[in-house]
């Protein structure tokens, strides 16, 4: 058997609504050196501006931005998709916006961002659910561990919201299950 | 982290199916003429997997035969290729600066044409009908609403939506600056509303695909939005090249929040004249 070698190229998150602190725990450990990009779906509301790009951009050792259709990614940036549009990544590692309809009653979706995600990076995706209360993203991570990539899923226990994390769990055989503070010094590993 | 790994059985998969749905857009190319080949891929081929899920078929071959002897199979992937999702006064801060920016630089003009190109069920057009009414230029207007999907084109023509969108929509239209009673603008009945003929009467729908159509003259104003997005960049250029030629200079051009025409060799040939919003005007 002929062997290569391999190292994660992207990470993708998923965490709905009040999930702002919980990205600042994880994303705040990553430092400037940091060379994935990350690709992040927050449910929120189509109203709220895309205030979070700017909060993390504040917060964080990494540049943090709102995501443009077709742009390309760019290692150790992170990307926020926009209230109200779909955000889906490409073979050619490229971000596509759509504004079709709401995937779990949601827009952007976690599932439409993580299943595009498997297919364009395959083993090579790292994906994390945290807090949440919806099903979204369970289906997403599903295909991500199917496609051999690596599979994160906040502790329940420890989450704001556990609804999320536990649909995750129920739906796929998760590699890691870890508290918030673990999570971020897990993907700096990466 | 590097490690060393085993070759990824998965790749080979990835590879064989991305030649597949080439396969398929190709075929359905062929035997219908519609061309999908340069859309974006991540959302053609999420629409392709989760039809073949709902109607149980096992693979892209199948589908593909399927696609090829089924016609009226075809016609429901079109629907679900086609993405008519829509509403009125989307993005209420276009529509302000529409009122505000755009439609004073054309007072005086005898006879203004527009054309919103991918117009879905119409809640566009109608939304900008509103806005030609309250700023007085509605009869100097004519209106031309393209799309290649004729059921949406169908539905828009009639102009019948539901309470719910409408109810939605009321907001947005304060937010657009609209200054007057939305209600004024349709007729209850029942759980739906019909769009007045006052708004209609100067309205036209028809059938245009903008990859495989070419253009029909001089508009002032073209007003494409949420289009382009599920477009690559070579047909993005194509549809710029075809917006170009039918725009005189100073025309303007309205594309989605979203969408820009920035990474495109059209870029220069534009001014982007309202930096908020994607509204560009030819040189
Ligand atoms: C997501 S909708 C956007 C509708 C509306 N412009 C808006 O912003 O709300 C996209 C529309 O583009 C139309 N469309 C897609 N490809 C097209 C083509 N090649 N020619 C004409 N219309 C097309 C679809 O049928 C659909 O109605």
């Amino acid at each position: 058997m002929t062997t290569r070698p391999f190292r994660h190229e992207c990470i993708v998150i998923g965490v709905s609504a009040g999930g702002m602190e919980a990205l600042q725990k994880v994303l705040t450990v990553l430092d400037a050196g940091f060379s994935l990009p990350v690709v992040i779906v927050q449910h929120e509301a189509a109203t709220s501006g895309g205030f979070l790009a700017h909060f993390l951009a504040g917060k964080c050792a990494l540049p943090a931005k709102q995501a443009e259709d077709k742009e390309k990614l760019v290692p150790g940036t992170i990307y926020v998709a926009p209230p109200d549009y779909h955000l889906l990544i490409e073979n050619d590692r490229t971000l596509a916006l759509s504004i079709d309809a709401p995937v779990n009653y949601a827009r952007p979706s976690i599932d439409v961002l993580f299943e595009t995600a498997a297919d364009a990076y395959g083993r090579a995706l790292a994906g994390v659910i945290l807090t949440g209360a919806s099903v979204d993203g369970s289906r997403g991570l599903k295909k991500i561990k199917d496609a051999g990539g690596l599979t994160i899923v906040q502790d329940p226990q420890t989450a704001e919201a556990s609804y999320m994390p536990r649909a995750a769990l129920a739906a796929v055989e998760v590699d890691y299950v870890l508290k918030l503070e673990e999570i971020g010094h897990f993907l700096s590993a990466l | 982290m590097i490690q060393s790994v085993p070759d990824d059985p998965h790749s080979e998969q990835k590879q064989n199916e991305s030649i597949e749905i080439q396969l398929l857009l190709e075929a359905i190319y062929l035997k219908y003429g519609y061309d999908f080949r340069n859309y974006a891929c991540a959302s053609i081929k999420r629409r392709i997997v989760r039809k073949m899920d709902l109607e149980n078929i096992p693979t892209l071959a199948d589908m593909q035969h399927r696609l090829l002897y089924d016609l009226d199979f075809f016609e429901t992937l079109l629907m679900d290729l086609s993405i008519n999702v829509t509403e009125m006064f989307r993005d209420p801060s276009f529509y302000k600066a529409l009122r505000e920016k755009v439609l004073p630089a054309l007072q005086g003009t005898p006879f203004i044409k527009i054309w919103i190109a991918g117009c879905a069920t119409g809640e566009e057009a109608y939304s900008v009908a509103v806005i030609l009414q309250e700023t007085g230029l509605y009869d100097a207007c004519r209106v031309y609403a393209t799309d290649f999907n004729e059921k949406a084109l169908q539905q828009a023509k009639e102009g019948i939506y539901t309470a719910e969108t409408i109810r939605q929509s009321t907001h947005n239209y304060k937010l657009a600056g609209g200054a007057a009673s939305f209600t004024d603008y349709y007729t209850a009945r029942y759980d739906n509303a019909i769009i007045d003929q006052s708004l209609k009467k100067n309205v036209v729908f028809s059938d245009h695909n903008l990859v495989t159509d070419s253009d029909f003259g001089e508009m002032n104003i073209i007003i494409c939005r949420n289009v382009l997005i599920y477009f690559n960049r070579t047909l993005q250029d194509r549809v710029f090249q075809l917006f170009h030629t039918s725009l005189p200079p100073g025309g303007f051009l309205c594309l989605g929040s979203k969408e820009s025409i920035g990474l495109s060799e059209y870029a220069d040939r534009f001014d982007h004249i309202i930096p908020r919003e994607k509204i560009y005007r030819k040189k």
